[in-house]
């Protein structure tokens, strides 16, 4: 069942490897049912913030609570009720998709396991390649099923690493859609990492912009428009990015 | 299994995901069996050599023909569960499996359930091979035989846990660590010769080792001296603190790899 009020809360939170500092105190929440994003630059800190919000990477400092618990000390509670999917990890390659599907269906617990898989091959149109090996699908193909694989255990959270990459434009908008009709139907909170700023500005309620692991800015897009006196959230991207001054400020 | 906080419906799907690439591998099933069947094919001419020219092998026909098969069961056991974890490395899928419900520790479990069907899918094969080729029945051990299996069994998983959390801290680059390994052990572990045959100086540490007393309790029985319930408690007592010591690393690594952000980008 879906939150309400708050399903991410992240307090003053660092993560250093090394001497490298890549996220440098940050702080925010997200509110339950919302769908907000993480901007930055390469090296900003987003892959590092969301997998600490995975529970796959320990924080060196602060405290994170996800649709209730701590993520430090009791993950465990909260990952069978989120998910995510990124074009970094990969599904097992010699496993045709249905048997992918089918272990995780099984390391959720998903009930009707069958069905459901049945369901979302319909839904995303895997029916073509469900029993085909992962290894062998095309780059959209695997994407697809990558967000079959993450909408499983129908998740209360998730977690998307640029979820469109690799799409081409109509199937892009086509898997925006489906999450924004998820959300819609089941309540869920989605986070997501892009560069995509038209997936951004067109699916979040909120972004956090992040900048050498601190965040620098956040708002509704159509805030940070028009705060930085821009027509679209790509130009407030290079903005930031390029450390130009903030147009309001430089006209006073 | 609840009760230790272990799913046996996640270890099932994690065993069904290795089954899955055996399944549409046969290949792959072959190979397992392969090496251990040609392995005991050449020991048994070379046993059936020695058995009409040294009157110690003449004494126990099947003494080498054995410890090769036994021998194997280590090498397997320790196989089975490194490359059950190096398969989640090859094909990138710790990242999910890092954020799915599998806890390490049912990870582990499932590694070992794999290791124990690989062993038995490579071992079984040359075992029963050597009944028509060499009139030699490893079968005709007994119920030690099934001591002396799990033993070497238990000193291969110990073995394959400490080159998984060795590949999972070092990367893919220590992957043939989980072939070779092994044999470091090989000449203390007087799979074909007694321990008394090493220097002094090194017989401790060959005790030290699990397969030691294994080997030495195989010929005790072959050559008619009895089975030796000694070197079978002394075996169990260093397993269980090799393979408890196995896992402590296994699941330490794997901690440190949430710590270091390895879980997401590890892979070819």
């Amino acid at each position: 069942m879906a939150e309400t009020g708050t399903a991410i809360t992240v307090q003053s939170v660092s993560k250093t490897f090394g001497s490298v500092l890549a996220v440098d105190d940050i702080s925010f929440s997200v509110a339950a049912g919302s769908t907000t994003a993480l901007l930055g630059g390469n090296g900003a800190g987003k892959t590092t913030t969301l997998s600490m919000l995975l529970g796959l990477l320990v924080p060196s400092s602060g405290a994170i609570t996800v649709l209730g618990e701590d993520m430090i000390r009791h993950r465990y509670r909260v990952l069978p009720r989120l998910n995510f999917s990124s074009p970094y990890v990969d599904l097992p390659h010699r496993l045709t998709v249905r048997q992918n599907l089918t272990v995780y269906g099984h390391l959720y617990g998903v009930a009707h396991l069958k069905a459901r898989i049945a369901d979302l091959a319909d839904e995303l149109d895997l029916g073509a390649f469900l029993d085909r090996a992962a290894g062998k699908l095309s780059a959209g193909q695997k994407t697809r099923v990558a967000l079959a694989k993450a909408l499983l255990n129908r998740p209360d959270l998730l977690l998307l690493d640029e979820p469109t990459a690799s799409l081409d434009p109509d199937t892009a908008d086509w898997v925006r859609g489906y999450f924004q009709a998820y959300r819609d139907r089941v309540g869920a909170t989605i986070v997501l990492a892009s560069h995509n700023m038209t997936e951004v500005e067109r699916m979040c309620d909120h972004v956090l912009i992040m900048k050498q692991g601190r965040i620098v800015d956040q708002g509704s897009p159509a805030a940070l428009i028009g705060r930085f006196g821009r027509a679209t959230m790509e130009e407030v991207f290079l903005d930031i990015a390029r450390d130009r001054p903030h147009p309001q400020q430089a006209a006073s | 299994m609840s009760a230790i906080g272990l799913s046996a419906r996640r270890i099932a799907a994690m065993c069904l995901r290795h089954l899955y690439i055996l399944k549409g591998s046969w290949p792959r099933v072959l190979e397992m069996a392969y090496w251990p069947a040609v392995n005991m094919v050449v020991w048994g001419f070379t046993s059936q050599f020695f058995a009409t020219n040294s009157s110690w092998v003449a004494k126990a026909a099947g003494v080498l023909i054995g410890a090769v098969i036994l021998w194997d069961v280590m090498f397997r056991g320790n196989l089975g569960v490194a490359l059950s974890f190096l398969e989640e490395m090859w094909s990138r899928n710790l990242g999910h499996l890092s954020v799915s419900p599998l806890r390490p520790g049912e990870l582990v479990t499932s590694m070992i359930c794999m290791s124990l069907i690989r062993t038995v899918i490579g071992v079984l094969p040359a075992a029963l091979l050597a009944i028509p080729l060499y009139h030699y029945s490893i079968f005709s051990l007994g119920l030690p035989l099934i001591a002396f299996w799990f033993n070497l069994m238990v000193s291969g998983w110990a073995i394959g846990l400490g080159v998984s959390a060795l590949v999972l801290r070092f990367g893919l680059g220590a992957e043939s660590l989980a072939w070779v390994l092994i044999f470091a052990i090989a000449p203390l572990a007087g799979i074909y010769y007694p321990i008394a045959t090493l220097p002094g100086w090194l017989q401790p540490v060959a005790w030290a080792l699990p397969p030691a007393h294994v080997f030495e309790g195989m010929r005790s029985l072959m050559l008619g001296h009895g089975f030796r319930p000694d070197l079978l408690a002394s075996a169990l007592a260093l397993n269980a603190l090799y393979l408890a010591l196995g896992v402590a690393l296994f699941l330490r690594v794997w901690q440190g790899a949430r710590i270091r952000g390895a879980l997401l980008n590890v892979g070819e």
